[in-house]
């Protein structure tokens, strides 16, 4: 066998997919028999000549797969393709106790093994209020009015005809949840990173800039600053935009998302784009934009996503995601499988522009190194990066701290809740910690 | 191309780019009409703008919240079980002041929206939008004015005899327990700062770390690990990992019962998207019994099911405690047929 075996500190993994998920589910069942038989066959198979093939080398190189020894699938067997029936386990997942109500919830992102910053859309996170519907395309309106007639020259609808026919802009954004990390404010509550940082997903969306929308309408901006978006669904969500970003061209009606029509759980057929703000003013199923002189205090900006600070207060219309990084591997609830080189890797990102830089502490900040950047680097979008680390099998405290164009440093748990306590709920972009011990396994803690 | 025809050709062009800017230019999309403009344009402002006519006595909310509402929130709005609870947690004090004390004080028991809400405005706006949750959009104004002025009442804000109406809203805002615990000083909205007419401070952010390289501290303060529990509480982690790759998942759990999760059953999804499992555990009561009560009830009686299908479908109560379950007409029969053979097949 290999010398990597024989190393102190190796972990010997069950050999991958010994069993066949069927077998699994036999198994589960109580059909014990075959697993005897076939644990048979694999011994006689592999007892016999052990000794003399394990001298010439890999039954994985020597005895040729099935895939190299008969035909495969045809094309479009699969007319809207799948992954791979061995990406099984990575989903998008609730945490238990987090919600009573499926309809009201959260399903996290699975960031632990997602590559690049591409979210797939079948993995991007959910969170409804009042549940998600198929909405119909041909039966779905946008309404675009004003709270005062002298606001908008026209009131307007448009059908998705009528918005697929505008100029459209394609970007790459990503989107967060204003509690992302909230289960976290007061100390760790959960174990790996799909729980702590999963409500987090980043794509290319596709759609009309609503400046272009709202000109068409005749918008007066001296006199309307504030947009209110406003979902189709039960809960019609209700948010407050500043018209700045609007003018400025950064926010628009999405139809597209990573080059195919939005997924339904994510707002099928439109929802509003806003670049760098919390998901929740990302308004799904879009079906009404009102322009107005005043803020609206909804619901979801006067009693949730209200930020409650150690005097009492509550900060109202916190609307930002500020510079915030992660590593995603290794990280929480995973085990290393021996000691020698790894590539760390995680992603960074800013709700006020381009990530700068990020660095990466192996010994809970004292010392730090400088990541290097999977680039293009964009506005408001994930940014991958990568560190090389050789693990001697002592113990380790691995974080990643994101820099962002504006020269934003993301802080320590020490520094955040000195300013804003620990009940704040939203907004947590503290630094995080993985701890690696002698065994290799990895867990979540917080260094201060 | 002589200078002169460029020019033309620059002037043409401009003359395009200014149209393209302007109202109503490509021709898409029509003019909303009134009615359409009125039936979508619900929204109340903190200022009761949007705000429509009408009224409702503490008596009426309190009939119509236990018929419409008390299933998931409790009688008085107390309840944990859907939701966090709507009312409770302020006192006299806070009604004067104008500032949740709990909150000042860091005691606070429960966070219930009544704690939290500045504005009265924003309680009508949501009800009238998106409540009851299964069935939003039923009610109507006269109905919403009702429902607040029992939770005014719960919350000890106005008397028993109470009738409030669009006339008087503004009045009782004057008695919000937290109307003065908002603030909007922050860095954190991306628009104009509060002196130009928006809000906060121009997105100054309030908490700075500097990026120091080497020995940036002495020693490494753990505030807080992982608590055992929480490391079993999201199932086997092991199988929330690829079974290659550089790491692995840590195995959390013995394995084998983990090892085949069963597949959703169709009648299990039909459940779940005709709202049913809000309110029903399969093993557990959340608003209305586990499966495994009805089932264990009602197991010896031959035509259990059709009595069952005909009250699934009309709403009801008295037979499990006071709470009642609301009709679901909106189901087809069939489907609630299908709904409560599974139920008696033990819910798969
Ligand atoms: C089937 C269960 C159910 C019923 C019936 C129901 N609600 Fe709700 N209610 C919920 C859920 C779940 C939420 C949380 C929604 C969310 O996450 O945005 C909620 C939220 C609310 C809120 C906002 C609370 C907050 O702090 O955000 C109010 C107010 C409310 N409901 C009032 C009512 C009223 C009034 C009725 C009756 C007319 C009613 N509800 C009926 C389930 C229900
Ligand atoms: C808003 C909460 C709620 C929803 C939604 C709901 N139920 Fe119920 N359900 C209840 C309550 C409460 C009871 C107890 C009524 C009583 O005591 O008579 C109940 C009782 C029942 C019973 C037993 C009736 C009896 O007389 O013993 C069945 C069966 C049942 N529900 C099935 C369903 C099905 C199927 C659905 C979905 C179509 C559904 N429920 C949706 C709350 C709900």
């Amino acid at each position: 066998m290999s010398d990597l075996d024989k190393q102190p500190g190796r972990l010997r993994p069950a050999p991958e997919n010994f069993l066949s998920e069927e077998q699994i589910r036999e198994v589960a069942a109580g059909r014990r028999s075959f697993l005897r038989r076939s644990l048979m066959v694999a011994g006689a198979a592999l007892a016999a000549p052990l000794a003399a093939r394990a001298a010439e080398g890999d039954p994985a190189i020597l005895e040729l797969p099935e895939w190299s020894t008969t035909l495969g699938q045809p094309v479009a067997a699969r007319p809207y393709g799948m992954p791979s029936k061995f990406e099984s386990q990575l989903l998008r997942r609730e945490s238990p106790g987090l919600a009573r109500v499926g309809g009201a919830s959260v399903s996290f992102c699975p960031l632990q093994g997602l590559f690049g910053i591409i979210t797939p859309s079948g993995l991007h996170f959910e969170r409804h209020h009042q549940g998600w519907h198929e909405v119909d395309p041909a039966r779905h309106r946008l309404m675009i009015n004003g709270s005062d007639p002298a606001f908008l020259k026209k009131p307007k609808v448009y059908t998705m005809d009528d918005l697929m026919r505008l100029p459209p802009v394609s970007r790459i954004h990503f989107i967060e949840c204003g509690a992302n990390t909230g289960l976290e404010w007061g100390n760790v509550a959960v174990p790996t990173v799909q729980y702590t940082h999963g409500m987090l997903s980043c794509s290319e969306f596709t759609g009309v800039p609503l400046k272009t929308l709202l000109e068409d309408c005749g918008v007066d901006y001296k006199k309307a600053r504030y947009v209110l978006a406003e979902g189709a669904d039960g809960s019609s969500m209700t948010r407050t935009i500043p018209m700045e970003m609007v003018e400025n061209g950064e926010v628009f009606v999405a139809y597209g998302m990573n080059g195919e029509m939005l997924r339904p759980e994510n707002g099928y057929p439109l929802r509003l784009v806003v670049p760098g703000v919390q998901g929740v003013s990302w308004v799904k199923w879009l079906r009404r934009i009102e322009v107005g002189d005043k803020p609206y205090a909804t619901k979801d900006e006067a009693v949730h996503y209200i930020d409650l600070m150690p005097d009492g207060t509550h900060r109202q219309y916190t609307s930002i995601q500020e510079a915030k990084s992660v590593i995603t591997s290794p990280s929480g609830g995973q085990t290393l499988l021996n000691q020698g080189f790894y590539n760390v890797s995680g992603v960074a990102w800013s709700g006020r522009g381009k990530i700068k830089q990020v660095d990466v502490s192996f010994d809970g900040g004292i010392n730090w190194q400088t990541a290097r950047i999977e680039g293009p680097v964009q506005n408001k979008a994930l940014t991958r990066f990568n560190i090389g680390w050789k693990w001697d099998g002592k113990p380790a405290i691995l974080q990643s701290r994101a820099i962002d164009e504006t020269g934003y440093v993301q802080p320590t748990y020490g520094q955040l809740r000195k300013v804003r306590g620990t009940k704040s709920i939203y907004h947590n972009n503290a630094i995080q910690s993985w701890k690696v011990v002698e065994s290799g396994e990895i867990t979540n803690v917080q260094v201060l | 191309m002589s200078r002169f025809s460029k020019s033309i050709l620059l002037v043409a062009l401009c003359g395009a780019s200014v149209a393209a800017s302007a109202f109503d230019t490509y021709g898409i999309g029509r003019q909303a009409t009134p009615a359409e403009v009125k039936a979508w344009d619900i929204d109340v402002r903190a200022d009761f703008k949007g705000l429509p006519k009408g009224s409702g006595t503490v008596q009426k909310g309190n009939d119509l919240f236990e018929e419409k509402c008390a299933s998931c929130h409790g009688s008085f709005g107390e309840s944990n079980e859907v939701f966090t609870p709507l009312v409770g947690g302020t006192t006299k004090d806070d009604i004067k002041n104008g500032r949740v004390g709990g909150f000042v004080s860091g005691d606070i028991p429960q966070r219930t929206t009544f704690t939290k809400v500045a504005t009265i405005s924003t309680v009508w706006d949501y009800i009238y939008r998106a409540m009851p949750w299964t069935a939003p959009k039923s009610l109507k104004p006269d109905d919403v004015y009702a429902i607040l002025a029992y939770f005014l009442n719960l919350a000890e804000i106005v008397p028993e005899d109470f009738t409030l109406s669009d006339q008087n809203i503004a009045e009782v805002q004057k008695k919000m327990p937290n109307r003065y615990g908002m603030s909007t000083d922050h860095g954190m909205w991306p628009g104009a700062p509060a002196k130009k007419g928006g809000i906060g401070n121009g997105g100054k952010p309030d908490v700075k770390n500097v990026a120091c390289m080497k020995n940036c501290k002495t020693e490494v303060q753990i505030g807080s690990t992982l608590p055992d529990y929480a490391r079993t509480a999201h199932g086997e982690l092991a199988d929330q990992y690829r079974s290659f790759g550089p790491v692995r998942g840590t195995r959390t759990l013995d394995g084998s019962a983990a090892a085949a999760a069963p597949a959703v059953s169709p009648e299990m999804e039909l459940a779940t998207k005709s709202g049913c499992m809000a309110c029903h555990g399969v093993n557990n009561k959340i608003v209305g019994p586990g499966y495994n009560e009805v089932v264990a009830r009602y197991k010896d009686q031959a035509d259990a099911e059709s009595r069952l299908v005909a009250k699934v479908k009309a709403g009801g109560q008295g037979v499990w405690g006071a709470v009642p379950m609301p009709p679901n007409g909106h189901l087809a029969d069939a489907d609630i047929k299908k709904l409560v053979h599974w139920i008696f097949s033990g819910a798969k």
